[in-house]
């Protein structure tokens, strides 16, 4: 017999607690749509991903009422564009974009990522052709996500890249001033991406994945933040525990809902990201479990501690749970998606450099940070050579998504709405890095023994 | 399939009542029920199994028992119970 209080505490963690399914992510590979007209391309992937992904929102939204758990979004991605386009002779690669968003809302799901290019060693032409297009495909667009890997542990650094990245994240908050530079918000520049990733604007269907896959991302800060708050007086071992535990059964759930769409939908379960997502809503907080943890505020110091032990011991809880593991597994730092961040980051505890710091123990990087809107490209490129740098050291992936504010200064607003939230224009550093970015070239990969 | 009922609230006269001649009308066969009363609040757990295709007008008219008592009701499959406190 089912124990009373077991369904109790379940229907307490989704009614009270904002425990959820983050989102179901059908990947699809597009490698066979290839070919050298670029309109018969955009056909070729249109028809493709609304065949292929016909049911996808409909199956979400069953397995939502049968199981009774919310499934907050259901969404695509696809192969790395550059590739998929490598073989058109000419066209506009916004047209690319333009089918990918057709199909999006064709489908139902609300973003679809891949328009992606992975240039960490160097430049194909069609990655070239492809970033140069990233600022406009993202205005032109409204579903669309973008990403660009610049750096692997193996490969180094590829700073040609990182200073592109800084004019074309600054371009894409530019190009869509009007529209609360949503554009910048809908990039994301890695180190280390993965290929599996269900998470938006990052996700992306790597050439290693099958034809067809199904990635789950769970979350439920709010959860963890309750467990805890249930032992204010347990020493850290006692702290990692309740939190190993609580990642457990919100693993569980995400396995079990994997597990079902990947059958409902006959596409291969492919993995789950152990992932604690936080959203602007109250009590679905990470910087709210650091606080519960013993911080005044998330920034203190101490952050960086308390958020190392957090995210391993979620990915421990969530390892056993879970057949297989992949993506971005971990905790989320997103500002301006994270209410006691978004306090946090308003009160001046929460600092740029504190977040990178954080950065070095978290699942990703700096993410949805608000920056001045005259933040100079060259600055924003730094920005992402010094989280490249992170994750390639730690072997880890390491990303920016920062939202330069067009005619906003520190201090100011900048709201989206929904998920993706709103949050204070966080300072940066202003002395210049113009120097050592214009240099571009290469920063080789790091020595891999002699660790210390 | 097996689907779990739980009802929360105030405690009141014939919830179970209620519960049981919905789950009748929708051809739903109640296999175990539990109920604890804390203070005032009243908790009631209830498996059952029925076909998959009466679940939704179930899930309706449970929706409806919802609005109506002012309790809080939830029906879902047993699997996510299952899976989530059994290893």
């Amino acid at each position: 017999m089912i124990n009373i209080y077991d369904v109790l505490e379940t229907i307490k963690m989704i009614d009270e607690e904002n425990l959820d399914i983050r989102t179901i992510t059908m990947g699809i590979s597009l490698l066979d749509c290839m070919g050298e007209d670029i309109d018969s391309v955009c056909t070729k992937i249109y028809d493709k991903i609304t065949k292929k992904a016909e049911k996808l929102v409909e199956t979400g939204c069953e397995i939502e009422k049968q199981y009774g758990i919310p499934i907050i979004n259901k969404r695509i991605s696809v192969t790395p564009m550059a590739m998929v386009a490598s073989a058109c002779k000419g066209g506009d690669y916004v047209k690319l974009a333009k089918a990918l968003d057709k199909a999006a809302k064709q489908t139902g799901v609300n973003f679809i990522g891949g328009y992606s290019a992975l240039v960490h060693k160097g430049y194909t032409e069609s990655d070239k052709r492809l970033i140069a297009s990233i600022a406009q495909s993202l205005a032109e667009t409204d579903f669309v996500c973008s990403s660009v890997n610049v750096a692997t542990t193996r490969a180094g650094i590829n700073m040609d890249a990182v200073r592109e990245m800084g004019k074309v994240v600054s371009d894409s908050a530019k190009l869509t001033a009007d529209k609360n530079c949503i554009g910048a918000a809908k990039l994301v520049v890695f180190a280390n991406a993965v290929e599996d990733n269900p998470f938006m604007a990052g996700a992306f269907h790597g050439v290693g994945e099958p034809e067809c896959v199904i990635n789950v991302g769970v979350s439920g800060p709010g959860v963890i933040s309750s467990a805890l708050k249930k032992h204010p007086d347990a020493d850290l071992s006692e702290v990692a525990e309740v939190i190993k535990k609580t990642a457990f059964k919100i693993t569980r759930m995400g396995q079990l809902v994997a597990t079902e769409a990947s059958k409902r939908l006959d596409v291969p379960f492919g993995i789950v990201d152990l992932s604690l997502a936080p959203t602007p809503a109250i009590g679905d907080s990470v910087a709210h479990i650091l606080e519960e943890i013993g911080l005044e505020s998330c920034g203190a110091h101490g952050t960086t501690a308390a958020l190392a032990m957090l995210n391993d011991a979620v990915k421990k809880g969530g390892v056993m749970a879970s057949s297989h593991v992949g993506g971005l597994s971990g905790a989320f730092i997103p500002v301006s998606e994270d209410a006691g961040m978004i306090d946090a980051a308003k009160s001046g505890a929460l600092t740029l450099s504190k977040l990178e710091a954080m950065t070095a123990v978290c699942s990703v990087g700096i993410d949805m940070v608000i920056i001045p809107g005259d933040t100079p490209a060259d600055i924003i490129s730094a920005i992402i050579a010094d989280e490249a740098a992170i994750g390639v050291v730690n072997s880890k992936t390491t990303a920016v998504r920062v939202v330069p504010a067009v005619g906003k200064t520190a201090g100011e607003e900048l709201e989206f709405g929904g998920l993706l939230g709103g949050g204070p224009v966080m300072p940066v550093n202003t002395c210049s890095p113009a120097k050592m970015i214009a240099r571009g070239g290469r920063i080789p990969a790091p020595i891999q023994s002699l660790k210390n | 399939m097996k689907a779990v009922i739980s009802v929360i609230g105030h405690d009141a006269k014939g919830i179970i009542a209620k519960v049981s001649s919905i789950c009748a009308e929708h051809e739903t066969n109640i296999i175990d029920i539990t109920q604890s009363v804390m203070k005032e609040y009243f908790a009631m757990v209830m498996v059952t199994e029925l076909c998959d295709s009466n679940f939704s007008a179930l899930s309706a008219s449970l929706a409806d028992f919802e609005k109506a008592s002012g309790m809080k009701v939830h029906v879902m499959h047993e699997d996510i119970f299952n899976s989530m406190h059994r290893i």
